[in-house]
């Protein structure tokens, strides 16, 4: 299987035949993008100073290494809960026209109908791999919002095959993490049926 | 070697030590995830467990910290009481926390509760964590070092049932943690269950049992069994890598029990992520040392 890549800008046309589960990788550009920044857009009507239109955010809060006034280079970057943003992202991927969302976990029913009806994915990046995604981080191109401090600063940063990356949430309306819950809750049920035959050490 | 160089050499020992296991992690679980990686079929599974490898293969090649939440850090201690400096073990440990901070680097994850500010050097009231073993007649020191993640720190609960709910509650409340919280907390994981007479000692027991070399068993038969019976039974809820479906859910499932009042069942779980981040490092009198838990460091 070829590995599949996206490219910013990302167009509806690029997602349509991803799904659920799918491994993805992205070439260009993904800013990270966390909790006051949603706030700021969402609830505060600021306007965000990047352009995300057919572009990528990471939940994240990086680790960076200042190597002159305006250098940076990205030491550790590691996705964060998602499911801290679930509250902004319908209105967030209206608003901005992000095309793809990365971070940990899953989201909610608020951000699978942000990517249904606006045409964008929420993909996960495999937690504790945080040298992997550094690594993949070519350059860290521009810088905004620093006054919210290292973690919360919207780090424009141009990324060769950041990945992998798995959807969780596509434009068809499917919902991994929701499914799989329904999976294990299931399978559980019957695993505690079996063991409980077998531990009545009360008599 | 004066009293002072001994406190410097300890210190510097045991930061280097906690600096090493931020990167690079011990024997027994890069060899078990070997063995779960290898089962995988699915590309989405074995696309995690390859992430999993390069990402713990260029930590070690650059030198960083493996995950970038590096934890708050505990140690587990056996301390001879014959051990000559059990009196500056406290403040050497600290010592330790604050150098390894700087050096590793380490992320910053001590906040102060109610003054709510982070201290920037990992310590603060009470972390490092340390708990306190005293051996009677020994004159070793004994130390487990641990990162606990906030993710894997998060699924941790206790409670105290009634004698009436049995072994069948017991297992009802690990098997629940599983798949609320256990799901976000970087599978696959380590269970460490604690039974006990009362929160604390459950508590307690559960954090020491994650604290056992994997593929160690319960003394106890019946607990033992347990053991088999809880990880093959959350292993078939196929949590996967990263809670996204796979073979397998754990790297294993550790009990660790004292006996109970007759009228209730404390029990308690914490986890390990697959990021388990365990150090076990053995100094006797003079300072020598040996680990266990990592081949041919260097430190
Ligand atoms: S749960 Fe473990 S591997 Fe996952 S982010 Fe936290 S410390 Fe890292």
């Amino acid at each position: 299987m070829a590995k599949k890549i996206l490219t910013t800008p990302i167009t509806a046309e690029d997602l349509a035949d991803i799904h659920v589960g799918d491994i993805i990788y992205l070439n260009g550009h993904i800013t990270t993008c966390r909790d006051v920044a949603h706030r700021r857009l969402i609830e505060e009507g600021r306007k965000l100073p990047v352009d995300l239109d057919g572009g990528a955010i990471l939940h994240a809060g990086p680790i960076i290494r200042t190597l002159s006034e305006d250098q940076y280079e990205m030491v550790s970057v590691g996705p964060t809960t998602s499911m801290r943003m679930e509250k902004f992202e319908e209105e967030f991927i209206k608003e901005t026209g992000v095309k793809l969302i990365v971070g940990k976990g899953g989201m909610g029913e608020g951000t699978m109908r942000g990517c249904r009806d606006y045409k964008a994915l929420h993909a996960v990046f495999p937690a504790g791999c945080a040298v992997v995604a550094a690594t993949c981080v070519e350059k860290i191109e521009e810088v905004n919002w620093k006054d919210l401090g290292m973690p919360e600063t919207l780090w424009t940063c141009k990324v060769k095959e950041f990945g992998p990356l798995i959807v969780s949430i596509d434009t068809h309306g499917r919902n991994l993490f929701e499914e799989n819950k329904v999976t294990f809750n299931q399978r559980k049920e019957a695993a505690i049926a079996e063991i409980c035959k077998q531990v009545s050490f009360i008599k | 070697m004066t009293k002072d160089e001994a406190v410097a050499r300890l210190t510097d020992i045991i930061a280097k030590f906690v600096d090493y296991t931020g990167k690079v992690l011990p024997d027994d679980v890069k060899k078990k995830l070997r063995e779960l990686g290898d089962q995988e079929d699915t590309p989405l599974a074995m696309a995690i467990y390859e992430a999993m490898f390069k990402n713990q293969e260029l930590a070690r090649q650059l030198n960083r910290p493996s995950c970038q939440d590096t934890g708050a850090i505990q140690f587990l201690l056996k301390c001879g009481a014959k051990f000559p400096y059990l009196g500056e073990l406290e403040s050497i440990l600290r010592e330790a926390v604050i150098q390894a901070t700087k050096n590793a680097p380490l992320r910053h994850n001590s906040v102060e509760t109610f003054d709510e500010y982070n201290t920037g050097k990992n310590i603060g009231k009470g972390i490092p964590t340390i708990f306190w073993d005293i051996v009677p007649d020994s004159d070793q020191l004994e130390i487990n070092t641990y990162m606990a993640g906030g993710g894997c720190s998060l699924p941790g609960k206790a409670m105290v049932l009634m004698p009436g709910e049995g072994y069948e509650g017991v297992t009802r409340f690990v098997m629940d943690i599983m798949t609320s919280y256990g799901l976000n907390a970087c599978p696959p994981l380590l269970v460490g269950v604690g039974i006990g007479t009362s929160v604390e000692t459950a508590a307690l027991l559960s954090k020491k049992a994650l604290m056992r070399p994997l593929g160690t068993h319960n003394p106890n038969e019946r607990a033992a069994a347990m053991e088999k019976l809880l990880e093959e039974g959350i292993n078939q809820i196929g949590l996967g890598p990263q809670g996204l479906t796979g073979k397998n859910s754990v790297l294993g499932v550790h009990i660790e029990n004292t006996a109970r009042h007759p009228s209730v069942i404390g029990v308690a779980v914490n986890v390990g992520c697959w990021s388990h981040r365990r150090g076990h490092i053995v100094f006797d009198r003079e300072l020598h040392y040996t680990i266990d838990s990592h081949t041919g460091v260097e430190l």
